[in-house]
């Protein structure tokens, strides 16, 4: 049983969703981006979804897309993120960390060696943008082979023929991407995220996480009713944006801006079942 | 990379859009239902007789094809080797070989029902032929162009809004041609169910590398006709521009199998190999980026470099994955010229012949100049004019301009 497994195999057993808290590996600078890291688990993020910055995220929207590039401004680069994850290790062995971005800086560092030094990090699974299970055997099946989690997007236009290819290689949890969109963009209606998330229950038994477009503690209360997770990633790498000082570093703000804001997300992931029972 | 022995290199891609270790389909997953669309939606119009009579019918009256193939007499006699011929597809309507595939791509739109179509452009050709097309089939049109390119490419941002096309200037990123093309997936994303993405090159996700080559390879076959018809036999040589090398594949694709023909690719060498240039295959490696495993400009962690070439049409950091296996099986040369080299060019071409050549195919001509005086007299040499320069005036008469002072 992996760390996903386990995490989520306990908060069922407490009867409710977890908050899955995305920030960007080197925002602002690599060390505070360790800091806000350990300070999440503390603040109620149940899993934790580290960036890899990469130049060119084609679905992401502003606030991601400007997290990306402060990070690599900062020097931030994959042997970074790696050694972030041992840092932040070092402390927590049970919060499951994943890593999510783009293919290309793991095709560069070397797919065997990436998952390799992943693992031995502590990384648990894997979210890869740009890799629909066409090529899975770039990485989704070295990665299964290797014990890590690739976690797929399911979306809106994943109809029930398309799924099953999908879901079929997936582990951890099915990530449920609510809009056709790029991040941070538009919300999706609560009612059509439950249909969705309905549907896809149909095909698999692995928990489903919502993500896209969730910035408020009612908007994760709303999705934390209709799945077993809530993704936010756009809401809080604004937060850390809006805490750094006029050169763009830093500030004694920074971890606590984005601590805050998880802990009333989680406030409002916490309230979801109590308020649809 | 092993030079392999091919039976033909003309049978890629491979039913999942592979050529060798380069293409493939790396997309996010909104976006894959519609591309296996795209794919399923082209394989049948390609075998439906209606859709290339129409098509067919479009590229005579509208296009104005064929292009001519014209023997540059004066260009030849100053090179003193080969005899050289011009494959004139800036003549084409929009100025640029760029209206080929866009004709194509719009009929296969049409075909889907889809309304919107969105378009990435660098110097503004394949927004100006998108946008051209659109208003004559009455679709919605938005190009995506990167924010330093609307500046430097302004007669063909006027010229799109002018066809009621609406022009987003990208200000992420390097504001060049590669971000153009991540906004405009951004875009696509966002509105699957109703646009159509009307990709400019032979780049991007499967199929649209197979496709774009497709409607491009028109100039290959018509310039095989038009050499036996004037000279009784092939050409011996063929000489292209490539940014993401849709012009060039277009040329060589129908030659690929024909061992006597030399083919050079020219890649843009910007500043030079050692400083800011774009040319992928000279500077690069493998890597995957908007929706390809191709030849990239990176640093050492996978990050993409930001490209630099005085024609914005050449400014971007990856070429067409088709290329990067000619190139890794060794069936075509890739050469580079420098922004110093276009330019020489550009004033030569426009001087003895008096075509004024786009900055983009000026790199070939630069190459021209070097491999034709190293040809015997009766060596037949094709290079592609994929565009005229007018676009290109305003830029080039600043830095003569800047020179002379």
């Amino acid at each position: 049983m992996s760390r996903i497994d386990a995490r989520f195999a306990a908060l069922k057993q407490e009867g409710r969703a977890a908050l899955v808290a995305f920030v960007m590996c080197g925002d602002p600078d690599v060390e505070t981006s360790l800091a806000i890291i350990k300070a999440l688990p503390k603040a109620g993020a149940d899993v934790i979804e580290i960036g890899m910055p990469f130049t060119d995220p084609m679905a992401d929207g502003p606030a991601i897309q400007a997290a990306g590039l402060r990070a690599l401004r900062s020097g931030a680069s994959m042997k970074k993120t790696l050694q972030v994850v041992r840092g932040f290790r070092a402390g927590d062995a049970a919060t499951p960390v994943v890593l999510m971005g783009y293919y290309n800086p793991i095709y560069i560092y070397g797919v065997d060696r990436f998952l390799a030094d992943a693992r031995a990090a502590g990384v648990d699974g894997l979210i890869v943008v740009d890799l629909p299970p066409e090529e899975d055997e770039e990485l989704c099946l070295p990665a299964l082979k290797a014990g890590v989690n690739f976690i797929r997007l399911a979306t809106p236009t994943t109809d029930d023929r398309r799924l099953p290819a999908v879901l079929a290689n997936t582990s951890g949890f099915v990530y449920y991407v609510s809009i056709t969109g790029i991040t941070g963009s538009a919300s999706a209606d609560a009612g059509k995220v439950a249909e969705a998330v309905a549907r896809i229950k149909r095909h698999t038994h692995l928990p489903v996480c919502v993500g896209f477009g969730v910035k408020t503690p009612d908007q994760a209360r709303a999705f934390a009713a209709r799945a077993e997770g809530v993704v936010v990633g756009s809401a809080l790498v604004e937060a850390v944006r809006a805490s750094l000082d006029g050169e763009g570093r830093a500030t004694a703000a920074t971890v606590d801006a984005v601590a805050d804001l998880v802990a009333d997300l989680a406030a409002g992931v916490r309230g979801a079942r109590a308020a649809a029972e | 990379m092993s030079l392999q022995k091919q039976n033909s290199y003309r049978t890629g891609p491979d039913e999942r859009g592979h050529f060798g270790i380069f293409g493939g389909r790396f997309v996010a997953e909104t976006l894959m239902p519609l591309i296996l669309e795209l794919e399923q939606a082209y394989a049948a119009a390609k075998a439906d007789p209606a859709f290339q009579a129409e098509m067919d019918g479009y590229l005579k009256d509208y296009v104005g094809r064929p292009s001519p193939l014209y023997f540059a007499e004066r260009l030849t006699e100053h090179l003193g080797g080969a005899k050289i011929y011009l494959k004139r597809e800036e003549l084409n309507h929009t100025g640029s070989h760029k209206v080929n595939n866009v004709l194509g791509q719009i009929m296969l739109a049409r075909r889907m029902g889809k309304k919107r179509i969105i378009a990435e452009t660098g110097a503004g050709q394949h927004g100006v032929a998108t946008a051209t097309l659109c208003a004559r089939f009455g679709l919605e049109c938005i190009v995506y162009m990167g924010a330093v390119d609307v500046e430097r490419q302004k007669p063909n941002v006027f010229r799109m809004q002018m066809l009621g096309a609406t022009v987003v200037p990208v200000q992420s990123g390097s504001r060049t041609l590669k971000d153009a093309m991540n906004d405009a997936l951004r875009d696509w994303v966002t509105n699957v169910d109703t646009t159509f993405y009307c990709i400019g090159t032979v780049a991007g996700p499967h199929p649209y590398p197979m496709l774009v080559r497709d409607f491009q390879a028109i100039i290959g076959r018509e310039t095989r006709e038009q050499m036996l018809a004037a000279e009784g036999r092939p050409p011996d040589s063929l000489v292209a521009c490539i940014g993401g090398g849709s012009n060039a594949m277009g040329l060589f694709h129908p030659f690929l199998d024909d061992a006597g023909v030399e083919i050079y690719g020219v890649e843009a060498a910007g500043h030079g190999l050692t400083q800011l240039h774009a040319a992928s295959i000279a500077g690069g490696r493998p890597g995957v980026l908007h929706g390809n495993c191709t030849f990239l400009l990176m640093d050492d962690d996978g990050q993409i470099q930001e490209a630099h070439s005085i024609s914005a049409g050449l400014d971007y950091p990856g070429i067409g994955p088709e290329h990067s296996w000619l190139h890794s099986v060794g069936r075509v040369t890739y050469l580079s010229a420098t922004d110093e080299e276009a330019l020489a060019a550009f004033q030569l071409l426009s001087k003895l012949e008096g075509i004024i050549p786009a900055l983009e195919p000026a790199h070939a001509i630069a190459k021209v100049m070097e491999l034709a005086p190293q040809k015997p007299k009766q060596h037949l040499m094709v290079v592609n004019l994929s565009g005229r320069g007018d676009k290109d005036i305003p830029q080039v008469a600043e830095i003569l301009k800047d020179r002379h002072t």
